[in-house]
């Protein structure tokens, strides 16, 4: 815990540093008669992100939080195996929205989370995969008319379009 | 005055049976729409628009009135239920309605956020009967200097916010700050903070980006953690005895509610502020007032209460600009005014005399809109408790697949998927280090306010800040603003001397 | 037995082929038809002018059953329309994007290089309308025609607030003429969308503006605001009182167009469908009787002489924003 207190300090600092210097295009100072340029709102805000993990790597070295303190790890072998599981699924599945569209990866995410995850059986693992996207389908693209991202199956569609209307 | 027999008029519109079937069909949909994560009441009434052809202006606006109120209703929903505001205007819901749905109160909290509701926007809508043209003229007269002033309140209510943790709370609300500055920076028309020249950037980070982000995806990655995955997210029961003791622990709570539809009111009515800087405010009053500020945010029924009671009272205070003026008060009415044009109605100043039937008929079917969103609210929770019995393995990827279809509906734009996801992933390990998450999403709904009424207040003075002391109005929220800031500082001093 | 059996069977054959045949025909002369939903692009934000527009045209297409597939507006108002324009720009199915335009479509593409947008590439469907411009001042100012306008300005010097949307923009443009042409030094502070330069108007936090009809309209209609001149060649019938810049000797006329853009690949076919179906749409009751309410002017062109249009108006804002310093 200790080690990944000062980790995310150090981290969250220079992404501070990469903020102020991305607000830095645009002018940051005081223009006369107008007041702050552009970009120093978000210089400024940057720049006290950086004092706060300046004082987050201060407090750490002399052990004033809770989890600077702490001699827990981070996160066990199991944690992270479950974190990786879980968030590697949910970025799986935004991936391949891109590929095989919102109706092909919910089903594959589903499949994937509520069997092998969950261990649930096949049955209600079917019946979600298969009602979820119907059900987002009806919901979303014909009763809302919001476009899901298709990929390839985009084809696949037109048939149910011309159904719809 | 003749207001009563105007009202009565309208009453008498607004049951036609027509009417009657809109207003509950409208707010059946509103509350089914509100409910979903990333969905509000701006969605409900956008996409529902065109079907309005279909019957005369008075059903058509009494229809999209419904919907309006029924997605108020239901942002609790997801906030209490998934700990996922639906819009911003449900965020302060989620402080104590989400604990108290992990302390197996979800019913509770669902009736007490309904009950508020209701209270809000009968506050609301009366108010709106009695002094629609004198607070009309008021509104008009906030300019950019007056609407920092406020901001600058709002942010004030909120300092006591975070965690104990200084240094990471301040870190929260300036990330969000920044994230909320990405976009085009309309003071000087150039592009700022655009990432990569990714165009995914160009129209800024959504709230609802952060939002889902955080509350859906990080706070699911985290239940997933405590639980290691195999316990059910809440104990949850209903009952019409638990539904009775829920509401009379509620009457003890009729302070708060009036507070709150009061506050939410008068803020909702200013032009450019909406229903979330009221909801968010009562919040902070209701636990600056408190005698037992330290049980808010783990499960306090004032702060459900609050902030429901404000965003109902303040969407109904922003129909008042709307009508009134024209200018839309919140996103939410500025669709109804385009479709005020649709339907060949001029809204502005001159709707009152000319289409009495119109305005009438609309707030009076506003009074019936609130008690059948009640009722029907109430006729569902057991529905949603249902739900939340589901074993965790089924409800988690639901959630995650709400939570992605959700992120991206608003914009229609995968890069925002992304985003989500990665503010998702970061903000999980953030969280396991206790850096508070609230602040930031607070800070990037308010500091898109914020920024361009202080840059404008200041282009008009030249660059001074007498601007806002000068003013009457700006002066006095000033003054209270600063009051405010001053009072959590003064505490924080005296606890670092005495160490 | 055989030949019987066979008989059906040619019988079904020749049926389909005359089948295939007939629809063959019928798909040629029925041409093009979406097959899905159109995604409408708007290149403004939710409840803004051009917003309305779009959602209006929707309607009349739902009202009078135009098309069989829906068309769904997509707002999409980050970097003043370069998000829109590089989406468009880059569209997976030109067939079935389409894209409501305002002058960002060449301004945004002059100031913005990088985004490697040429519009002279998109299809041009059909301008539907030119919005027009007035000067405005509040009634509460006592100002009554443009000379005491420029009197009162004069005096004020940089204290007069001229409120516009958004930094370069049209009424920033507008802005810029005015104080060059009547030797003032107005201070522009820019707003988020039309309504809210309005409101600050009538609210008497600016001291004029440049709206369009359509957003000052309820104002003035309350006799809360007045107009003092137009923009135009000749008077606005709804503000018979406003003289034209040109009366008044400075010869200088804009307008906002509101037009209907293709995105660039799409097949002549499509094209062909989007600029029947939106000179229908043109044509009908609601869109004249909106156009009238609005006081929008410009007829209905399309096709090649809209592209001219577009080429001509690209060079007189390239000229205009290098004369204000925004583009070298």
């Amino acid at each position: 815990m200790r080690m990944a207190e000062l980790a995310m300090g150090v981290v969250m600092g220079v992404f501070s540093l990469y903020l102020m210097w991305k607000s830095a295009e645009l002018p940051i100072g005081w223009i006369p008669d107008e007041g702050p340029g552009g970009g120093a709102w978000p210089f400024w805000l940057s720049a006290g992100m950086l004092l706060c993990c300046i004082a987050i790597v201060i407090r750490w070295a002399k052990r004033m939080t809770p989890e600077s303190r702490s001699e827990d790890v981070y996160m066990d072998g199991r944690t992270f195996k479950l974190f990786l599981l879980n968030a590697g699924a949910l970025t799986g599945m935004v991936g391949l929205f891109h590929i095989f569209g919102a109706y092909g990866a919910i089903p594959l995410f589903l499949i994937f989370y509520l069997r092998f995850l969950g261990g649930h059986s096949w049955r209600l693992t079917g019946t979600f995969a298969a009602v979820t996207p119907v059900v987002t389908f009806l919901f979303f693209e014909i009763a809302l008319q919001k476009t899901l991202p298709k990929g390839i199956t985009d084809p696949w569609f037109e048939p149910i379009f011309s159904f719809f209307y | 005055m003749d207001i009563l027999s105007l009202l009565l008029t309208g009453f008498a519109i607004a049951f036609e049976p027509l009417n009657l079937g809109l207003i509950v069909f409208g707010c059946a949909v509103g509350l089914f729409i509100g409910a979903m994560p990333g969905l509000g009441s701006v969605n409900g009434v956008a996409i529902l628009l065109p079907m309005t052809f279909l019957v005369p202006p008075t059903g058509a606006i009494i229809f999209l009135g419904a919907i309006y109120y029924g997605a108020m209703y239901g942002g609790a929903i997801s906030s209490i239920m998934l700990g996922i505001p639906g819009a911003s205007t449900a965020v302060a819901t989620t402080f104590d309605g989400r604990p108290m749905a992990l302390k197996g109160e979800a019913d509770k909290a669902l009736i007490a956020a309904a009950t508020a509701s209701f209270i809000g926007g009968s506050v609301g809508v009366v108010l709106f009967t009695l002094f629609a043209p004198p607070l009309a003229d008021v509104a008009l007269t906030f300019g950019a200097p007056e609407i920092f002033a406020l901001m600058l309140m709002a942010f004030a209510t909120f300092i006591g916010l975070g965690s104990d943790d200084i240094p990471k709370t301040i870190f929260s609300i300036f990330i969000g700050l920044v994230f909320g500055s990405v976009g085009l920076d309309i003071i000087s028309g150039e592009p700022r903070l655009i990432f990569g020249d990714i165009p995914g950037f160009f129209h800024g980070i959504n709230f609802l980006v952060l939002a889902i982000g955080i509350y859906g995806i990080a706070e699911m990655l985290w239940t997933i953690e405590v639980s290691q995955g195999d316990v059910m997210i809440s104990q949850a029961t209903v009952s019409v005895r638990r539904i009775l003791n829920s509401l009379r622990e509620l009457t003890r709570t009729w302070k708060t509610m009036l507070m709150g539809s009061f506050l939410g009111y008068f803020v909702g009515i200013l032009p450019a502020a909406g229903a979330t800087p009221g909801s968010l405010m009562a919040y902070g009053i209701s636990k600056t007032m408190s005698k037992k500020p330290e049980t808010y945010g783990k499960g306090n029924i004032n702060g459900v209460v609050a902030p429901e009671a404000a965003n109902n009272a303040a969407s109904t205070g922003a129909m008042l600009p709307m009508l009134t003026l024209g200018i839309p008060g919140s996103p939410t009415t500025a669709i109804l005014l385009g479709g005020m044009v649709i339907w060949g109605l001029e809204p502005g100043p001159m709707v009152f005399t000319d289409h009495p039937d119109f305005v009438w008929g609309f707030i009076a079917s506003l009074y019936a809109a609130n008690v059948f969103a009640l009722l029907i609210n109430i006729a569902f929770i057991p529905a949603f408790i249902w739900v939340l019995k589901m074993p965790f393995t089924i409800l988690a990827p639901i959630i995650f697949v709400l939570c992605v279809v959700g992120g991206f509906v608003p914009t229609l734009d995968m890069h925002d998927v992304w985003l989500m996801l990665i503010f998702g992933i970061v903000g999980y390990l953030m969280r396991k280090l206790d850096y508070p998450m609230a602040p930031a999403v607070l800070a990037i709904v308010l500091g898109p306010l914020a920024e361009p009424a202080l840059r404008q207040s200041l282009l008009i003075s030249g660059g001074s800040f007498s601007i806002f002391f000068s003013r009457p109005f700006a002066g006095v929220i000033m003054v209270i603003a600063l009051v405010l800031f001053a009072l959590p500082l003064l505490k924080i001093a005296k606890s670092l001397i005495r160490r | 037995m055989r030949k019987q059996a066979l008989k059906p069977l040619s019988c079904a054959i020749a049926l389909g082929l005359g089948l295939g045949m007939m629809s063959f025909v019928q798909t040629a002369a029925a041409a093009w038809q979406p097959k899905k939903p159109v995604e409408f692009i708007v290149m403004a934000g939710k409840g803004g002018g051009a917003d309305k527009a779009v959602r209006f045209m929707q309607n009349i297409i739902a009202k009078h059953n135009l098309s069989a597939k829906p068309f769904t507006p997509i707002n999409k108002p980050g970097g003043s329309g370069a998000e829109a324009l590089v989406h468009v720009n880059s569209a997976s199915d030109p067939d079935h994007t389409i894209m409501f335009t305002l002058n960002s479509f060449y301004t945004t593409p002059l100031r913005q290089p990088g985004l490697n947008v040429d519009i002279s590439t998109f299809t041009p469907i059909g301008r539907m309308a030119e919005d027009t411009f007035l000067l405005w001042v509040n009634v509460d100012s006592g100002i009554e025609n443009v000379e005491q306008f420029v009197a009162a300005a004069k005096a004020k010097g940089n204290a007069w607030i001229m409120a516009g949307t958004g930094k370069n923009s049209e009424d920033n443009l507008l802005t810029d003429f005015l104080n060059k042409a009547y030797g003032l030094n107005m201070k522009y502070v820019p707003y988020k969308g039309g309504g809210r330069v309005a409101k600050e108007l009538a609210g008497n936090n600016a001291n004029s503006t440049v709206n369009n009809p359509s957003e000052q309209l309820g104002f003035y209609q309350a006799g809360k605001t007045r107009a003092l001149a137009a923009f135009t060649p000749a008077r606005l019938p709804l503000f018979a009182d406003a003289p034209t810049f040109g009366e008044l000797g400075k010869d200088f006329v804009y307008f906002m167009q509101r037009t209907v853009v293709g995105a660039p690949g799409m097949s002549e076919e499509a094209a062909t469908y989007y600029r029947q179906l939106f000179a229908s749409i043109y044509g009908s009751d609601e869109w004249q009787g909106y156009m009238t309410k609005k006081s929008l002017q410009g007829g209905y062109i399309t096709g090649d002489i809209l592209m001219r249009y577009w080429l001509r108006e690209k060079a007189v804002h390239k000229v205009m924003l290098q004369k204000m310093g925004a583009i070298k």
